[in-house]
């Protein structure tokens, strides 16, 4: 089989056109305006007539309870930054161990293959309220002597371990997408199975799952508001707690906002890196 | 003493029996062409000789010792046999350099700058030192196995398996391939090549055999080989390569 590069099928056109369903420029632009305008002013008015529609922006889209709420919530917002920031650096390493152990080969591992995937199997099949629910209210009160009780501490741990178990998913595509013979190559060479993976293999794999594997975050990042129900005052707990203070749901939607701009940065230099990785494979 | 030596190897995949019974012997120094169809094993037993494949039967020694015996180090084995593959399979996110160097320094524990150094010397001899920071993408087919070759070397091989390595390369980027084996052969390197180019495999090779079915029909001199088969397959097989005009 030839090696060579091959004029593969390119991707056509940029993205902005094919957002704009691709054609002549001018004339697609103005049609897509016309039919964006038509469509959200239709939307808008259903809304606006809909029978509970005053009731509805009194009680979420109030003025000064956003502007207020909006000040007291982004402070809090760092909470959740430092528990998503602290738990991807473990998701990280405790991931890529769990798709290295799964990928052992022969029979003697087989012990450590199956508790690979059960562990995956478990923590993507529970629901991540109930482990941080577990975590969060059983440990502590085991009550063992050292182990910590802060509620930030168990609610990070609970993260860590389901999002490992998906992220282990994401790395072990990655490691079965390279291709046996790069491990051969290195075998060959006399180099170990150890220092195959860690020279060869799982630098390749984990250049190619970083796209899916930033998805994952962005999933993280708001899932850190699910820590709420264990304690911690973040984002999410400091909105029921003006919510409740009010009478209005309008800190609700800040902090919705709130969240949507945490993740809009990940989830474009996903696209970026993405968009960067098909032009390189080409 | 044989460089290597096959007795009585057997290799199975599932229910298909790939080699059905290899003896083989090449001599210090010695060149050894493996011909035939595809299928006819010639990669198999070429990956058995470097343990990437285990067999089922049978004994390989190298350098005088069994490598095929319980609780022999594999990696250490492997170390002194050198084996390029057909589609190069080198490391696409390291330099050349670094390709070459990932060896030496890691399992033989040369430290960096003298590992660089036999590196650009080797890519020097073979015409390739500019590419050393290049990565693979970035080279032609020829290139690319060139650099195979190289890394292969580079872990000072007491032998060297070549599993058709030109016939991924477009027609015109064989010969500079070739030319680096002829290199090898002429600095007394011992090799076992499997190939379809017949051409070649006669000039260089000490003894040409030729594969069918999992075994070796027939050897001997390569004159001997492409002027007078004595098997009837070997001259149906050598008939089509002539067919195709490839001889």
């Amino acid at each position: 089989m030839a090696r060579r590069r091959r004029a593969g099928p390119r991707v056509t056109g940029n993205r902005s056109s094919r957002i704009l369903g691709g054609g002549g420029a001018g004339r697609s632009t103005l049609i897509a305006a016309v039919s964006t305008l038509v469509f959200f002013g239709i939307l808008a008015v259903i809304v606006v007539n809909a029978p509970g529609w005053p009731e509805v922006r009194k009680s979420f889209f109030d003025g000064d309870i956003f502007a207020e709420s909006l000040r007291d919530i982004t402070p809090k917002l760092l909470v959740n930054v430092r528990m998503f920031l602290i738990a991807e650096v473990f998701i990280l390493v405790l991931g890529l161990a769990i798709a290295l152990l799964r990928s052992l080969p022969g029979p003697v591992f087989f012990p450590v293959r199956l508790m690979s995937i059960a562990y995956t199997d478990f923590f993507r099949g529970v629901p991540t309220v109930l482990v941080i629910y577990l975590f969060g209210f059983g440990v502590p009160t085991l009550d063992i002597s050292g182990v910590p009780r802060s509620e930030f501490f168990w609610g990070i741990v609970a993260l860590v371990l389901v999002y490992s178990a998906y992220v282990s998913e994401v790395y072990r595509a990655g490691i079965e997408s390279i291709h046996p013979s790069q491990e051969a190559a290195a075998r060959s060479l006399g180099l170990s199975r150890t220092k195959a993976l860690r020279f060869v293999v799982v630098p390749q794999a984990v250049r190619r799952v970083v796209p899916p594997l930033l998805n994952d975050f962005i999933g993280l990042q708001k899932d850190t508001a699910l820590v709420a129900l264990i304690g911690p005052v973040e984002a999410f707990r400091q909105s029921q707690i003006e919510v409740a203070a009010n009478f209005d749901y309008t800190p609700y939607f800040a902090t919705a906002l709130l969240f949507v701009a945490m993740t809009i940065p990940m989830a474009r230099l996903t696209d970026w890196l993405t968009a960067r990785q098909r032009r390189r494979m080409r | 003493m044989s460089a290597v030596e096959l007795q009585g190897v057997r290799k199975s995949f599932g229910e298909h029996e790939v080699l059905r019974g290899i003896d083989l012997a090449v001599e210090e120094h010695g060149v050894v062409c493996l011909i035939g169809a595809s299928g006819s094993g010639k990669s198999t037993l070429l990956r058995c000789v470097n343990l990437l494949e285990a067999i089922d039967e049978g004994r390989i020694l190298v350098g005088g010792d069994e490598v095929t015996a319980p609780r022999v180090d594999a990696d250490r084995v492997r170390r002194g046999i050198g084996i390029v593959f057909q589609a190069y399979n080198l490391f696409p996110h390291m330099t050349v350099l670094r390709n070459i160097t990932l060896a030496p320094r890691e399992v033989l524990k040369t430290p960096r700058a003298e590992a660089e150094a036999q590196a650009l010397d080797l890519l020097g001899r073979f015409g390739l030192a500019e590419r050393r920071d290049d990565y693979p993408d970035r080279l032609s087919g020829g290139q690319q196995q060139r650099v195979a070759i190289v890394r292969a070397l580079a872990m000072r091989p007491q032998l060297m398996l070549l599993d058709e390595v030109t016939s991924a390369l477009d027609p015109e980027l064989v010969g500079e391939v070739l030319n680096v084996i002829r290199e090898l052969a002429a600095g007394g390197m011992t090799m076992l090549i499997a190939t379809h180019e017949m051409g070649f495999a006669r000039e260089i090779a000490n003894r040409v055999c030729f594969l069918d079915g999992g075994v070796i029909l027939e050897q001997g001199p390569p004159e001997q080989i492409f002027t007078a088969p004595q098997e009837a397959r070997t001259r149906q097989f050598l008939q089509r390569i002539v067919e195709a005009g490839r001889l």
